[in-house]
């Protein structure tokens, strides 16, 4: 199992508790499991972006489900981290038509500049590159996807741009 | 110019707000079903119109609708399928991400026709942004009252949610897209019961692609012969073609259907020919479990005849030299590409994505990607060739659902066209030790002496 | 209604699948089930070995199925027609699954404890290749414990998920499921709990395969130089049967089991206690001994019939072998020729 034993500070604030009864008003009154992936996303998204098993024994406790039922889709599901990742993920689509189109040298010119391998952060823990799957922008490629948003018609250049605007803090992860 | 049903107002500004989008003639069609129609009409109207759904099977969605369990007297659901994850395929996103009023539109005008009173919009988790577009767009519609309780004073109620996914292909099949719209993993459901009798938490439920349900409302306004009119044979109306790779403008294309495929690659209006000056070496036509086509089997079929973006002329002499229209994923190849190494990747991509509930898929898409990478990396053997082609064979019609096809047809495609591709790799590893092996030396160069060399 | 299977009538209530169907018919024609539970509900569908080509839908359908079917979750039409070892299409594909089934399987039989008694095993002595195609690097899984009654071994387990439904249907706390997903999909309880409750040693019994076995048990013995007794006690736990198999060495009760039919299903389910902490013989009634199916490997040494002496019919003394073979490969102490 992937999952962490870093501790993590959970904070359930009012705002995010109104956002989690808002998408459980959206099933009927018995079918509250429903809302699962949709709280889980909030959730994380409050929570720098992992969850902790602690996170989702909350998340199980909400909906009135078993902690089994949490887990079970938490790890089926790729955008659920389960262990702390880096800030600024550069999640690079590497399906066909983005290798078509040169992604895999993007890739290794972004872990090279950032002096990481795939899948490990960096040590101040700011980015982390990683290769996902088909993110249905192939006629964009090669792109990628960073918080909530997709960075498309990639070249060096943006990349550049990109790395120095993360640690400028000029970036947006989430649309709330 | 090619008639456009749903994108005709995408460049009109301010589209994607409800303002213009009404100003525009939006929501006619739920006027005129509501007040005019009664559902069944509605029903017959998409019926006649012989509009075939286009996630990629190309049911027809007005005898789907009708399957839709209404003696039973339990409610009923209209899920629409954004879960759009098919590589290559990424027309949807479009739609949504730009028009977003047309998909709450048609998803209204159908609601109705099926009955339904609580339907919902099942978007992949990577569409984050769009997810958010769609729920600012739904809220815009229900303060226009377009939705809540007795909608125009019809007595009509429905209820609209975007649902969110989490990151699973799988969950583009219609019965692994309901478990997960439940809060479960995106295991598909074993068939009977279909989702017509028995879908979202055990209701009659009928899912539908975005395009399918963005193309009703047009077909209620102006009637499904109209729609019916554009097309050749059973492939009517129009469709939106997600069009990537070396070609020199990638983007999304709607078109009517029967445009040639040398017309839908070559012209300005499309795809405007290739990427650069490489020539074309294969195309993959309806998203990336569709098989593969050789340069010589794209603009024409084997009998001779032009290729059409039709359902028909696209799967034309079956698997043996046709392939499928599929989701209208465009993905187009020259020279430079490595028919192994995009199998491989393919089969990656099924690998990553089996959900893992019956053993020919779980098994055997792990068992493809690791003997494809080894011939892509050259440790294959001359015995794999034939390996490869029995596991595809096998993992194909044993298992739950259709992703074991997707994941066995690519490579027997692959095989079938790219023989020689594959021998090359094995009987000369050390010409693919790297990964743009064919960007300096392409295929065609170095075919010659896979023919000199025979086992 | 009246349904065909291998040309073999019977008649059978609405709602019967095939495979119960064929299991009224019993002999060759019943496929092999490694996921369907008749016990569980929801189980089935899953490991694709009972696949059957129906070659005739129904009386009032008489299509075919374009595809194999899986036999357990596939309701019998009346006029159906089925084939299942009648058809090469079926045989060649139960062995494509038990090839798929075996790839990543570690074929640790030798230090199995289920060895003797898995589906697995049956499965592969009746669909399987003595040779393998596959050479790349097996699949593995990191040792999960689940406490210390039962036995976890992930690198074994087929995914049949009957476990899951013991633990959703026998108690109201389930701690286990499936993770992770694809080839990587595993049961596992994520936070490496126990798994504690007074029916979960039922997931050995369900089990096909070694992946879950009992830790009491462990090593003890192979299980066919066991000898199964049935037998019974008066056990207040409410939902136990009861009635179990105990399987003794001498007068030593190594383990106990529920009782299980000629499908390898149990009769009915027992508690822990009666599982675990009842090994005293004191503790029980025995009723006799438990009989096995011909083909089980547990009968080849069972003492409930009398085995009779084998004979090979061959050419008087050809065992022993030719006289100037033997001189050939005598030892120093039995020396070649006299002469010396």
């Amino acid at each position: 199992m992937e999952k962490s034993h870093i501790k993590q500070e959970i904070h359930m604030t009012e705002a995010l508790m109104n956002r989690i009864n808002e998408l459980i008003s959206h099933y009927p009154a018995d079918k509250k499991k429903s809302a699962l992936l949709p709280v889980l996303h909030e959730v994380q998204d409050a929570h720098d972006n992992w969850l902790s098993v602690e996170l989702q024994n909350k998340v199980a406790e909400i909906l009135e489900i078993k902690p089994i039922e949490v887990y079970e889709v938490v790890t089926f599901y790729t955008m659920f981290n389960q262990r702390p990742i880096g800030k600024y993920m550069f999640e690079f689509c590497q399906t066909s038509p983005c290798c078509q189109r040169g992604v895999e040298d993007l890739m290794d010119y972004t872990c090279e500049k950032l002096g990481v391998k795939v899948g490990e952060p960096t040590p101040d823990g700011q980015f982390e590159v990683r290769g996902v799957e088909c993110l249905g922008a192939c006629g964009y490629a090669p792109m990628m996807q960073l918080g909530d948003f997709y960075q498309e018609h990639l070249t060096k250049e943006k990349i550049d741009q990109l790395i120095a605007d993360c640690k400028d803090g000029k970036i947006t992860l989430h649309d709330k | 110019m090619g008639r456009k049903i749903l994108l005709d107002k995408i460049n009109v500004p301010g589209i994607k707000t409800y303002e213009v989008y009404r100003r525009e003639g939006g929501y006619a069609s739920v006027e005129k079903a509501l007040k005019t129609l009664t559902p069944d009409e509605v029903t017959e109207e998409v019926k006649t119109s012989g509009l075939r759904g286009r996630g990629g099977a190309g049911f027809p969605v007005g005898m789907k609708w009708s399957f839709i369990d209404k003696k039973s007297g339990k409610p009923r659901h209209l899920v629409c399928n954004a879960d759009e994850s098919e590589p290559g395929t990424f027309k949807d996103r479009f739609l949504m991400e730009y028009i977003p009023h047309l998909l709450i539109e048609g998803m209204i005008t159908s609601s109705y026709a099926l009955g339904a009173n609580l339907s919902y919009i099942y978007i992949r988790g990577e569409y984050m942004w769009v997810y958010k577009i769609l729920e600012r767009a739904i809220a815009e519609a229900r303060a226009a009252g377009w939705l809540g309780k007795n909608i125009l004073g019809t007595g009509y109620d429905l209820d609209l949610y975007v649902q969110i996914g989490g990151g699973a292909y799988i969950c583009g099949e219609e019965t692994a897209l309901i478990e997960s719209l439940e809060g479960k993993r995106g295991n598909p459901r074993l068939k009977p019961p279909f989702p017509a009798i028995s879908g979202l938490w055990q209701n009659p439920t009928v899912v539908n692609n975005v395009e399918s349900i963005a193309s009703v409302p047009w077909i209620v306004n102006n009637s499904g012969a109209e729609y019916a009119a554009i097309g050749i044979g059973r492939s009517t109306g129009t469709k939106l073609i997600s069009a990537s790779g070396n070609i020199k403008n990638p983007g999304v294309y709607e078109i009517e259907l029967g445009l040639s495929v040398y017309e839908f690659m070559n012209s300005d209006e499309y795809l405007g020919g290739m990427q650069t000056d490489r020539p074309l070496k294969a195309l993959v036509p309806g998203g990336s479990s569709v098989p593969i086509l050789p340069a010589h089997l794209i603009y024409k079929t084997a009998a001779g005849e032009d290729r059409l973006m039709t359902y028909e002329s696209l799967s034309d002499g079956g698997f043996a030299t046709g392939s499928m229209l599929g989701s209208g994923g465009f993905i187009v190849y020259d020279d430079r590409a490595c028919i192994v190494r995009n199998t491989w990747n393919f089969s990656r991509f099924y690998h990553h994505e089996s959900c893992g509930q019956c053993t020919p898929c779980r098994e055997g898409t792990g068992w493809l990607e690791k003997v494809l990478w080894r011939i892509e990396n050259g440790q294959g053997r001359e015995e794999d060739i034939e390996l490869l082609w029995s596991i595809q064979s096998k993992i194909e019609g044993n298992t739950i659902c259709p992703l074991g096809d997707a994941a066995s047809w690519p490579v027997a495609a692959a095989i079938r066209h790219f023989k020689e591709e594959f021998e090359y790799h094995i009987r000369f590893p050390e010409k693919v030790k790297n990964r743009d092996h064919f960007v300096a030396e392409p295929f065609e160069k170095v075919k010659h002496l896979v023919a000199k060399e025979t086992v | 209604m009246k349904v065909t299977i291998d040309g073999q009538e019977i008649e059978v209530a609405p709602g019967t699948t095939i495979l119960q169907a064929a299991r009224m018919i019993g002999g060759e024609s019943v496929p092999p089930a490694m996921c369907y539970y008749s016990k569980l509900k929801g189980t089935g569908g899953k490991c694709r070995c009972c696949l059957v080509d129906v070659t005739k839908g129904s009386e009032a359908d008489p299509r075919p199925m374009p595809k194999l079917v899986a036999s357990c979750v596939t309701g019998c039409q009346d006029g159906m027609e089925v084939a299942s070892t009648s058809s090469a299409r079926v045989k060649e594909a139960r062995k494509s699954v038990t090839e798929f089934l075996l790839i990543n399987h570690p074929l640790d039989c030798p230090i199995c404890d289920q060895a003797g008694e898995c589906d697995l095993q049956n499965l592969s002595f009746e669909h399987g290749k003595s040779e393998t195609r596959f050479i790349e690097e097996k699949r593995t899984f990191a040792p999960e414990n689940i406490g210390d009654k039962i036995q976890l071994h992930m690198n074994r387990c087929i995914l049949c998920q009957r476990c899951v439904k013991v633990a959703e249907e026998l108690t109201d706390d389930r701690v286990h499921g499936v993770l992770n997903r694809g080839d990587h999909a595993q049961i596992s309880t994520y936070i490496a709990a126990a798994i504690e409750n007074d029916f979960s040693g039922n997931m050995i019994d369900v089990c096909p395969v070694g992946a879950l076995t009992d830790k009491t048990f462990r090593f003890k013995s192979r299980v066919w130089f066991n000898k199964p007794f049935n037998a019974h006690r008066t056990c207040t736990t409410p939902g136990c049967c009861g009635k179990t198999t105990l399987w003794m060495f001498g007068n030593e009760i190594q383990r106990v089991t529920a009782r299980k039919d000629e499908y390898h299903e149990v009769e009915g389910f027992i508690c822990n206690t009666c599982r675990f902490d009842k090994k005293e013989v004191a503790d029980w009634t025995i009723e006799g001994p438990r009989k096995f199916e011909k083909d089980s490997v547990i009968n080849q040494n069972n003492y409930t019939r009398k085995l009779d002496k084998v004979v090979i019919n061959t050419e008087k003394g050809i065992l022993e072998g030719r006289d100037i073979d033997r001189k050939k490969i005598s030892m120093a102490k039995i020396p070649l020729d006299n002469n010396k």
